[in-house]
């Protein structure tokens, strides 16, 4: 089973339906100790960073204590934003912490027409040679659909950056902890496998 | 780099597509997630669901026609049509639509717009803006381009910028249907002026058009619906004329 973690942030329709279409078994915990039986997690999010707040010490902790325990957790957008120490969006908010850095406003520029936010199908430049698990089978260049303000930094755990203005990172992985900044679920065929090695990651045998 | 974004957009009556639809290449008539299934494969990048029914029948059927449609593709779907409320966006967003536009509800009630944003996410909020050429100008019209708002396209969509949107979906009212080509002064004007992406409606009628909204028109977005429907030219072939000419278009 798969937990889909609900912070009222945004509607989950979208990443409900993607996991129906792939076959996944998933439920929307209640409470943070239901998250024990779950053999994945998966933080969704649209919207501002300060609804993170919503999900109280007892979800970090039990967030934490699953990640400990091996139980592979993916963030998309402001859900990745979360994994993270902090956003400028909502400073007084804390991150969870488990990937260094923190997230900044992306920097448009009027001239060169880069607007903030950024929304559209952008390109993932994957390093040459990746080993990415979450982004297995997906070719360097695919586009993926964005739809965002802030962003995280590049850093060593990043799978994947993409370029607006500036670079960021549009996917991170370390050990069993996954981040997407863009829609998966919205980001038809690409995103759907994207979501596929996320589960089969949930399957393998710990 | 951002790619230009191509939208197909779904004129909804009664749970049947109706503008200006042949449909040759299509078994079932005017069923809108079948033609949805079909931009899909092709390579849309967006669907717009426009409800043009104003009865409270067609409002439930559109909730379903939504559903359908979400059934079919895992692609960004955008809904308009008489979302008047909170509760009209909510139905249409529980119902699979990612974003909601508003047009005639947001010069009304302009912290509707606010009030979405706060509750979905600026992503999730469009304002639609009908504009009409008076003289060197650009007027705002409402209710379906009857009634003349006595405002300023580009001056509006900077407030709805400000008031939350996420997005602007510019109509050339002068344009719209016409297939004479975008209104590219209007869309360069509504773009220069706010920082959120820019979706430019109404005329569309050859690859060309698209070429000149993206370079010209500086769109971030082109809407049809005619010159798909119509199924005489496909949206990958609409693609492929755009990278010839150096626009980022997803593949």
């Amino acid at each position: 089973m798969i937990a889909l973690v609900d912070y009222r942030a945004g509607n989950l329709t979208s990443v409900r339906k993607a996991l129906t279409a792939l076959g996944a078994t998933f439920e929307t915990p209640e409470t943070p100790e239901a998250l024990s039986g779950a053999a994945g997690i998966i933080v969704p999010g649209v919207g501002h960073f300060a609804s993170t707040a919503n999900l109280s010490d007892g979800w970090r902790r039990a967030v934490l204590a699953r990640v400990s325990a091996g139980v592979p957790l993916l963030g998309i957008c402001v859900g990745m934003q979360w994994l993270f120490q902090g956003s400028d969006e909502a400073p007084q908010c804390p991150g969870l912490g488990l990937l260094d850095g923190r997230c900044a406003r992306l920097v448009g520029d009027t001239a060169r027409r880069v607007k903030v936010p950024h929304v559209g199908w952008n390109g993932l430049e994957l390093p040459p040679g990746s080993t990415s698990r979450l982004l297995a089978g997906v070719p360097s260049g695919s586009q993926v659909y964005f739809t965002h303000s802030y962003a995280p930094p590049v850093t060593p755990d990043c799978a994947a950056a993409t370029i607006h203005g500036g670079t960021f990172a549009a996917a991170v992985e370390r050990d069993g902890v996954f981040g997407v900044q863009f829609h998966p679920e919205k980001s038809s065929d690409i995103g759907l496998g994207i979501l596929r090695n996320f589960l089969d990651e949930c399957d393998r045998p710990r | 780099m951002l790619s230009k974004r191509i939208i197909a957009c779904l004129d909804v009556r009664s749970g049947q597509v109706v503008k200006g639809v042949q449909f040759q290449r299509l078994r079932h008539a005017g069923d809108p997630a079948e033609l949805a299934r079909r931009y899909n494969v092709e390579g849309i990048d967006e669907v717009v669901v426009l409800d043009i029914t104003a009865t409270l029948e067609g409002r439930q059927t559109l909730a379903h026609t939504v559903h359908a449609v979400a059934a079919e593709i895992f692609l960004p779907l955008a809904v308009g049509g008489g979302i008047r409320s909170e509760e009209d966006a909510a139905t249409v967003i529980d119902a699979g639509a990612d974003k909601v536009s508003l047009n005639t509800a947001a010069l009304r009630d302009p912290d509707l717009i606010t009030s979405l944003a706060s509750r979905y996410g600026s992503q999730a909020v469009i304002v639609a803006i009908d504009a009409k050429r008076h003289d060197e100008r650009f007027a705002v019209y409402v209710r379906s381009g009857q009634t003349d708002a006595a405002r300023d396209a580009v001056e509006w969509a900077r407030e709805a910028q400000e008031r939350g949107a996420g997005e602007i979906l510019l109509t050339s009212m002068d344009r719209d249907g016409t297939r004479l080509g975008f209104d590219c002064q209007l869309s360069a004007a509504v773009s220069a002026a706010v920082d959120i992406p820019v979706i430019a409606s109404g005329g569309a009628g050859t690859f060309d058009h698209f070429v000149d909204v993206f370079t010209e028109g500086r769109a971030d977005a082109a809407l049809a619906a005619s010159i798909f429907h119509y199924a005489e030219s496909s949206v990958s072939d609409l693609k492929q004329h755009l990278r010839a000419h150096d626009i980022p278009v997803r593949q």
